[in-house]
């Protein structure tokens, strides 16, 4: 006989006046190779279709489904049953505005941090559809895309104690953000330039160094290596805007 | 209510829809874009494996050209392409993708020297030359004959879309995330917007706009087995169906991969078979290679999971709780081939299934994959049927995959034809004026708000609507998926046709507030089942076999009678598609021929449909 499965989670829509923040309990028999995802459909479609949460790809690569799984930030999709005791209980992220339940508003974060980072490439340089591509080395290409492989879970920053106290912390997946525009040969910016983004205490100098962000990082993304970096760069910088200022 | 104006609506924020947004706006003209999640869930950033652009520049692509990535296209099409549209795709490729190297796209690049490569499990060499050093690279795929496909890592789709949704940032482009068109505005000639629901607060607001484009991907989750993310529901096609003018062009035309892992239909790669992985059964024994001798597992897409469907209606299944499905077998490639050439599927075992491919096998099914049919629109990609309404990427049928798309050319696609197509539009927006009235928008709200009321009281009835939906599921799954054949279909039909009514019932057990799941499926059911019924009337009325539309009663390719298009139209009222057809082509550089593989015979055209004397 399979187990049965005991889900404690978090209920509360905003958008409906009678509802009020409080855990429910469902009971759902485990079935073979189970994930979260499989879960909470059967769930919302079998006990309680009010149920809101986030899926999208279902493997791992969007970044959609992350949650607080027993305690710890997660991507659900890729959370299997299996691996958890018969008691599971489910949250919603911090630090994001909730929409409902266990969904969190991410996009808008997400999209605030593109701004402030001006996560582009900034070029003078303009394209010329008749000219052969310019050249770069492969390895530097694939230390980009090292840095991008982020999808945008929000669990580094969910995780981070900084973030968690202060609003205005930019948080592992920023500062990332920023690394993988210094190392691009395409991006003009000036380590100065980089400087007047994130080197304050919202910004690099605010990490605390707890290393959650790396922890709970569902892609392994080397985010500890790439704080260390900036912090490197960026206080050698503050020491050379000590030493030019008239 | 909220109304908002602006130039050019966009609808979906994946590669297609964002190039659109960043052409016209590049242009001068004001643009919003809505997608369901944030712009870079889309499913084009689960595309792994690259976009084909014939550069030439890799030791394996030389001599390259878009000639010869033009042929492939067609005969990957098996001649069911616009064979001018596909010419216009493959000489704008190589330019498109030296234009996200441009934007900042991390392309892998050509490395100058000796290296290795295996091919059917055996070793061969390549010399990569200095003077290619740095620049962009290419992998192999299948259907292609030259290394042609431009990919970053494993993560192509994802990289490209970070790019692209930088760029919108850049431009300062008003992207809103967790909105959903549920309706469009028009008066039965021109499309003046859409109504569109909040996803965080259950609200509708009123977008108008000069030209309103469909770029929401594919529809791949009316099947139940399907690599399609949750948000491939075909939300986009079922509001341009509703209008009753718009057809879908080709709804036959449907990719199944073989090997989608059980039970959640995430993909593992064909390379597992490519390097030597069997398939087995429910005893454990090989079968391929009783069905096809020569090729065995590495027969083509289509026709590996022709037999595997085959071999499962003999009873020759793994019975599951999740359905039946059989065995992929890479255990005898060792760890370090595991570990290091196929660490993508070994990830997905440990992360999904929870097992070792080294020494356990992995279950996997034929699964829909692609959608080669779509909203039907001209080269410039307005859609037939309704002025101002424009489609590009998946959701369309523009028409360069007739009934079988090539691998590398979906990804590479969605940033062509958003260039070409975003170009198109703003020269339209240059040409256009419209008048709002306030009469036609009002009534649109009217009728989706009292959509929603009639749900939420339960006025209709008392279905479901997961239970419908899964009739339907089980209705496409049972007769309209890798095999077809009239008694199967037929009876699909009906099935579908009772489905159908009973979406007409469907009210909510919830009370649909806010960001509510069963109101938002409640609202797309009805043109779901709608898109199913065009799927299998249309694959009933054709009695061919063509590209990955596979007919059991009819094995030929029939050119004297098929060289066509299928057009599926849903005149308001009625409880069927109506069917038309166009010539498949009207320029015809590659006279239909054999592809090549495959097999199967081919009864010969009298005279190329559509083709000028």
């Amino acid at each position: 006989m399979a187990r049965l499965l005991k889900f404690n989670i978090f209920r509360y829509n905003p958008q409906d006046e009678n509802s009020t923040p409080h855990m429910q309990e469902f009971i759902l028999e485990e079935t073979a190779n189970m994930t979260l995802f499989i879960a909470l459909n059967r769930l919302r479609e079998e006990q309680d279709p009010s149920l809101i949460f986030d899926f999208c790809c279902r493997a791992g690569i969007c970044g959609s489904c992350a949650m607080v799984v027993n305690g710890r930030p997660g991507l659900a999709c890729q959370t299997k049953t299996a691996d958890l005791p018969q008691d599971i209980t489910l949250l919603p992220l911090p630090v994001y505005k909730l929409i409902g339940d266990i969904s969190v508003d991410t996009g808008v974060w997400f999209r605030e941090m593109y701004q402030k980072t001006e996560s582009w490439v900034h070029t003078k340089k303009v394209f010329d559809p008749s000219a052969v591509e310019e050249r770069m080395d492969n390895a530097v290409a694939e230390q980009i895309y090292e840095l991008e492989r982020c999808v945008e879970c929000g669990c580094c920053v969910a995780a981070c104690g900084t973030a968690r106290m202060r609003d205005d912390f930019m948080g592992a997946a920023a500062l990332n953000r920023v690394a993988r525009f210094v190392v691009d040969p395409r991006d003009e910016r000036t380590d100065k330039e980089y400087f007047e983004i994130i080197g304050n205490d919202n910004g690099i100098f605010g990490c605390m160094g707890l290393l959650a962000c790396e922890d709970v990082c569902p892609k392994n993304l080397p985010l500890q290596n790439q704080l260390g970096f900036l912090r490197r760069k960026m206080g050698i910088t503050a020491i050379k805007n000590i030493f030019s200022r008239k | 209510m909220q109304t908002f104006y602006s130039d050019l609506l966009v609808i979906g924020a994946g590669l297609s829809g964002e190039r659109i947004a960043v052409e016209s706006a590049a242009a001068g003209f004001s643009v919003i874009v809505l997608s369901i999640v944030p712009a870079r869930r889309s499913h084009s950033s689960a595309a792994q494996g690259g976009m084909q652009a014939a550069l030439g520049n890799c030791a394996m692509g030389k001599g390259d050209s878009p000639d010869v990535h033009f042929l492939d296209t067609v005969k990957g099409s098996d001649w069911g392409c616009d064979q001018e549209v596909a010419r216009l795709f493959a000489d704008t490729a190589p330019i498109e993708m030296r234009r996200l190297a441009h934007w900042g796209v991390p392309w892998n690049r050509v490395v100058p020297g000796k290296s290795f490569y295996f091919k059917g499990g055996e070793k061969f060499e390549k010399y990569e030359e200095p003077e290619k050093e740095g620049l962009i690279t290419a992998r192999s795929f299948g259907g292609t004959a030259k290394w042609r496909t431009c990919y970053t890592s494993d993560g192509t789709g994802h990289a490209v879309m970070c790019t692209m949704d930088n760029r919108c940032a850049e431009l300062g482009i008003d992207v809103r995330d967790r909105t959903e068109a549920i309706a469009l505005i028009h008066d039965g000639e021109r499309c003046l917007g859409a109504i569109v629901r909040c996803l965080r607060t259950g609200e509708l607001s009123a977008y108008l706009a000069k030209a309103t484009a469909i770029c929401t991907g594919g529809f791949g989750r009316i099947y139940k087995a399907t690599t399609n993310a949750v948000i491939c529901d075909g939300g986009g096609h079922s509001i341009a169906m509703d209008t009753g003018v718009v057809p879908l062009g080709n709804p036959e035309a449907i990719q199944f991969h073989p090997t989608g892992i059980v039970p959640t239909d995430i993909l593992v790669t064909e390379g597992c078979r490519g390097d030597g992985g069997t398939l087995l059964d429910v005893n454990q024994e090989r079968f391929m290679n009783i069905y096809e001798p020569d090729k065995a597992e590495l027969a083509s897409r289509d026709v590996v999971s022709r037999w595997m469907t085959h071999h499962m209606r003999q009873g020759k299944g793994v019975k599951s709780p999740y359905g039946e499905h059989l065995w992929l077998d890479i255990r005898h490639l060792g760890d370090k081939h595991i570990s290091t050439k196929l660490r993508e599927v070994d990830e997905i075992c440990k992360h999904f299934l929870g097992i070792d491919p080294r020494t356990q096998l992995i279950p996997v099914r034929p699964t829909q994959h692609y959608t080669m049919s779509g909203i039907r629109t001209n080269r410039d990609g307005a859609a037939y049927g309704l002025a101002g309404l424009f489609s590009a990427g998946e959701a369309s049928c523009w028409d360069m995959h007739g009934f079988n798309r090539l691998g590398g050319n979906s990804l590479a696609e969605t940033v062509v034809a958003g260039g070409i197509v975003g170009k198109k539009i703003a020269e339209f927006l240059q040409g256009t004026d419209v008048s709002f009235p306030t009469a036609l928008v009002r009534q649109a709200v009217q009728q989706q708000e009292e959509r929603i009321r009639d749900l939420i009281e339960g006025k209709n009835g008392g279905e479901n609507v997961y239970k419908v939906r899964e009739a339907m599921q089980d209705a496409l799954m049972d007769g309209c998926f890798v095999f077809r054949n009239g008694k199967d279909l037929e009876a699909c039909v009906r099935t579908l046709q009772e489905v159908y009514e009973r979406s007409g019932r469907v009210s909510l057990k919830s009370n649909g507030k806010g960001a509510n799941h069963e109101l938002a499926a409640a609202l797309k059911i009805r043109g779901q089942v709608k898109l199913a019924l065009c799927i299998a009337a249309a694959a009933l009325a054709r009695t061919e076999s063509r590209g990955s539309h596979t007919r059991e009663d009819f094995p030929e390719r029939n050119d004297r009678d098929w060289l066509s298009r299928t057009l599926a139209y849903w005149p308001e009222g009625k409880d069927m598609p109506e069917l038309k057809y166009e010539p498949a082509s009207t320029a015809w550089d590659i006279p239909p021929g054999d592809r090549g593989y495959g097999g199967g015979t081919i009864i010969p055209a009298e005279k190329l449909p559509g083709k000028a004397d």
